[in-house]
């Protein structure tokens, strides 16, 4: 059974469609008490980092998430604005994040490539470190990008994918059990729902 | 690398079927909305646009239902745009899955709608939209379709007003060149790509595939059409189309 983390501020709608149109079982969550009994969380987001704290603060799924993934063996993947919540921080705001991986969350330079922000659209993954999210070699493998921040990971071993946008930045985190992406799966036609596949056999 | 995003858009008429129109009039019914995505959607397309042509003129709200529908079928982003005026429906469409909403003649009577949709769901849910005309001088203007006439406003002043209130993307309409095939306004395109730093999605005119590299090597970073993936051949049949990843990756990355 896959927990979805609905904390008001990502859309869960396009996630749970896609699990259970994969015949994966999946269900929405919104308490702490249902994300303590948790074996396989997701945790979508979209939007401002402060905002996305807040929202999970609220309802103290901060606490729940953190609890699960250190204490119960829960394995967490977090998208988007998700994965950036795993971090310890970001400079687009103030609160600290879930600090469950070391590093901060920046945002892309305009100069020197004069590129269009938000980084939107169709861009692909490479593989830098072995990971089960990773695992497909299609060489037509591309997501969904929509994000003007990044993350920019202290431990250079926690980096999974990278993606090319000016310099390269880390679309793929996976250390252990815990795990984030960039983009949206959801939106990422059979590339996603392979990703998401190999996200329930971990 | 990222490559420019091709985008069929949709037109969805009162009763909730598709229509394609030309230069905004004469809509003809081409089918069910649902169908149509559920192909796009097993041709793997970069995104979809729906569009509500009469929800505004009609000052009515989404179709909130018929959009969940449409949406669920879809594992691509989608944008919606037609009739959207406050915060309330975009915290719902959102809800259902929709990835951006487009404000267009909402935002031409009330531009801080743009500031407070961006405050609520994020900069790149928003999408400001404005359809484009010419004066009687022949300069480009913004083109009203509610009230079915050419404004006194610039579209590049507009658009660069969206963005400063947190618009994270512009679509831009040609209406004189909508449903007509006759290839971009290229000097439109560059102009208002150039005017923000946000991606801009052209659409009105693309009428072969190659208009659509020619669209992207002037600046946008998407494109957008209507009959090119709704018609085939000179009789304009029917029938949904899209170009192959393999011809998109070969048009905008290189062989």
């Amino acid at each position: 059974m896959i927990t979805i983390v609905d904390s008001g501020a990502g859309n869960v709608r396009s996630v749970l469609n896609m699990f259970q149109r994969h015949g994966h079982d999946a269900r929405v969550v919104t308490t702490a008490v249902e994300v303590a009994e948790a074996s396989k969380i997701i945790l979508p987001g979209v939007g401002a980092f402060d905002a996305g704290m807040a929202a999970l603060r609220q309802q103290g799924l901060d606490e729940a998430i953190r609890n699960a993934v250190n204490n119960r063996g829960a394995t967490l993947l977090g998208i988007c604005l998700g994965m950036h919540l795993l971090f310890d921080g970001s400079d687009e705001g103030t609160t600290q994040g879930l600090s469950l991986l070391r590093g901060c969350v920046r945002r892309f330079p305009t100069a020197p490539h004069r590129l269009k922000i938000p980084h939107m659209g169709w861009n692909v993954v490479r593989n830098v470190r072995p990971s089960a999210l990773l695992a497909e070699p299609d060489p037509d493998r591309r997501f969904y990008f929509v994000h003007s921040y990044y993350v920019d990971c202290v431990d250079q071993t926690d980096v999974a994918g990278v993606t090319e946008y000016g310099n390269e930045f880390t679309s793929v985190v996976h250390r252990g059990r815990i795990c984030g992406v960039q983009f949206h799966p959801e939106k990422s036609h059979r590339f996603g729902a392979a990703l998401l596949s190999s996200f329930v056999k971990m | 690398m990222l490559r420019a995003r091709v985008i069929p858009c949709l037109l969805m008429n009162a009763s909730g079927g598709l229509v394609k129109t030309v230069k905004f009039a004469q809509p003809k019914y081409v089918g069910d909305p649902i169908n149509a995505v559920r192909i796009f959607n097993e041709k793997e397309v970069d995104e979809l646009i729906l569009l509500d042509v009469e929800a505004s003129r009609a000052a009515r709200g989404p179709d909130l239902s018929r959009i969940g529908e449409i949406v669920d079928e879809a594992f691509m982003p989608i944008a919606y745009g037609g009739g959207i005026s406050e915060l309330s429906q975009a915290r719902q469409l959102v809800s259902l899955g929709v990835e951006k909403v487009i404000v267009n003649g909402a935002f031409i009577d009330r531009p801080e709608l743009i500031r407070e949709l961006a405050d609520t769901i994020g900069s790149q849910g928003v999408v400001a939209a404005v359809d484009v005309g010419r004066d009687l001088l022949g300069r480009r203007r913004v083109f009203d379709h509610r009230r079915k006439r050419v404004t006194g406003l610039d579209p590049v002043e507009l658009v660069r007003r969206a963005v400063e209130l947190g618009a994270g993307e512009v679509f831009v309409n040609d209406v004189s060149r909508e449903g007509t095939g006759k290839g971009f306004d290229l000097e439109l395109v560059r102009a208002m790509s150039a005017s923000v730093g946000v991606p801009v999605i052209v659409c009105g005119g693309a009428g072969e595939v190659s208009d659509l590299r020619a669209a992207v090597d002037s600046g946008a970073s998407a494109v957008a059409a209507g009959s090119l993936f709704v018609y085939i051949g000179r009789h304009r049949a029917v029938m949904i189309n899209y170009p192959t990843h393999a011809r998109l990756k070969e048009l905008f990355i290189g062989a």
